[in-house]
């Protein structure tokens, strides 16, 4: 990537376009997970960055992605991931942003071969002005059979000027296709938060402990689960 | 322990309230019986300052603190317990979770110390059994999953734990069968039943009145206690009806 993307590019356009420059360019990486293989990996962004990585899992192996996204600036995390025959591709992200930060996920999994799965869960905590943004795009090749897709895609806005822009899109060339996305877009559960405090939890306690229950399904089966949501909890404490 | 003067409260710009008075001794089990849309509810959120209820004229003194003037936080730490009619489900927050950092929340505010995990540990499995609720429910997320009737033996094993000056247990043996009401009456009076303590009982009906006996039962109507007598009253209520008698 070279020229500067513009909002007339439709995966750039919640993007904060403004911030590119000081992080621009930006080097792809590749991850090829060979047939039969499996790999895992975690991105924690903390700072302004633009991550853009291109995965090819071939026939019958495995890649599991966890991802922090609580940049303070712009973090952005782009993934293109090609499946091959019977390959199975898990990500689980959580994106927590305060203050005029933009934060975002695009995604781009292309099942391009036979009985490939995907399932992407993607949760986002914004407060103040923030931007949390996930493009998720699932492209079912032509013969690509047996595929099997999931997004499950959720926001939380705990203040009213902070929006979430959710996107999940289907492009599917085969017929015997299982694909599945949901997405919603929320605030903290009043009657909840007035029992945790009933209890004796302060506001703040009970906001985290409801937030940190929202943030654990994206960490789901991380190795590294623990140092995942404690990271989570300490960005969700400034904006608590 | 609890002083309630000539309390007016709305919801949603309805008066609910309208000059509630009631004066609770440490010592006393109290129960407020009345028929649906008396307020019986409203009193309990009231006092356990659910956001929407608004008091709008009168006092509440709290062993000494003005209550109303403290957060819904701040008088779980002053020692008032609000037993929920229908209990929250928090998917994804273990009950163990929750009750210890509630705990240790009020101890903090009070200035105690922190219960280590194996400290109230032994405390849950202690409050769980005298409701003879399994400990393992404990561990699953608050509330999700439970029967109504484990719904209502968990608040009261919450009670045990966090162990309050006043419970105020609002339809606590509504959905209960007639064997959990009888180990919920027995968790009251075990865990509640002490010269230091007091509960408000707030019900419908006088069959969990058979396994905790009031001192003073209460007839509320039209956001007002309209007769007040002792627990000769709830029987009374129960053969002739609230109309009859209020």
């Amino acid at each position: 990537m070279t020229a500067l993307p513009t909002r007339h590019d439709e995966a750039w356009r919640y993007a904060d376009i403004a911030a590119l420059p000081a992080l621009w360019p930006i080097t792809p990486e590749v991850i090829v997970v060979a047939p039969g293989d499996s790999a895992s990996r975690t991105w924690v962004i903390e700072r302004a960055a633009v991550h853009d990585i291109a995965i090819t899992l071939g026939a019958g192996a495995q890649m599991t992605v966890h991802v922090l996204n609580a940049a303070r600036g712009y973090g952005r995390l782009a993934l293109r991931v090609t499946l091959g025959a019977g390959a199975q591709f898990d990500l689980g992200a959580a994106q927590i942003a305060g203050g005029d930060q933009t934060v975002e996920i695009v995604t781009e999994v292309i099942h391009a071969e036979p009985d490939a799965s995907s399932r992407q869960v993607v949760r986002q905590v914004l407060a103040g002005r923030a931007s949390g943004n996930y493009l998720g795009r699932v492209v079912v090749a032509r013969g690509a059979n047996g595929s099997d897709g999931s997004q499950s895609i959720r926001a939380m806005l705990l203040d009213r000027g902070a929006s979430a822009n959710a996107r999940p899109e289907l492009e599917i060339h085969a017929d015997d296709v299982k694909c599945a996305h949901g997405c919603a877009i929320g605030e903290l559960d009043a009657d909840g938060l007035f029992y945790l405090a009933s209890r004796g939890l302060p506001p703040a306690a009970a906001k985290a402990l409801m937030l940190q229950a929202f943030l654990a399904e994206a960490f789901v089966g991380a190795d590294d689960e623990a140092t995942l949501m404690a990271a989570a909890l300490t960005a969700l404490e400034d904006l608590l | 322990m609890l002083h309630i003067t000539d309390l007016h409260a709305t919801v949603a710009d309805k008066p609910i309230l309208k000059g509630l008075s009631l004066t609770i001794n440490a010592g006393e089990i109290h129960a407020i019986m009345g028929p649906n849309g008396a307020g019986k509810s409203t009193l309990g959120y009231t006092l356990g300052g659910r956001p929407g209820y608004d008091v709008t004229s009168g006092t509440v003194a709290f062993a000494g603190q003005d209550l109303l003037a403290l957060a819904p936080h701040e008088r779980a730490a002053a020692g008032l317990f609000l037993g929920f009619q229908y209990p929250v489900e928090i998917p994804g927050v273990s009950m163990v979770q929750f009750l210890r950092e509630s705990l240790n929340a009020q101890r903090k505010a009070r200035g105690e110390a922190s219960l280590s995990g194996g400290a109230f540990l032994k405390l849950a499995r202690e409050a769980a059994a005298l409701l003879k609720l399994d400990p393992e429910m404990l561990k699953r997320p608050v509330n999700v999953g439970f029967s109504g009737g484990e719904k209502k033996r968990a608040e009261m094993v919450q009670m045990g734990i966090l162990d309050p000056k006043l419970a105020i247990l609002d339809e606590t043996d509504s959905g209960l069968d007639i064997d959990a009401l009888k180990v919920c009456g027995e968790g009251i009076n075990a865990i509640m039943r002490r010269p230091d303590k007091a509960v408000l009982l707030i019900t419908h009906y006088q069959r969990l009145l058979d396994y905790v006996r009031p001192d003073f039962v209460h007839v509320l109507a039209g956001g007002r206690i309209v007769r007040s007598g002792g627990a000769e009253l709830a029987r009374d209520l129960e053969d002739h009806g609230y109309e009859a008698l209020a």
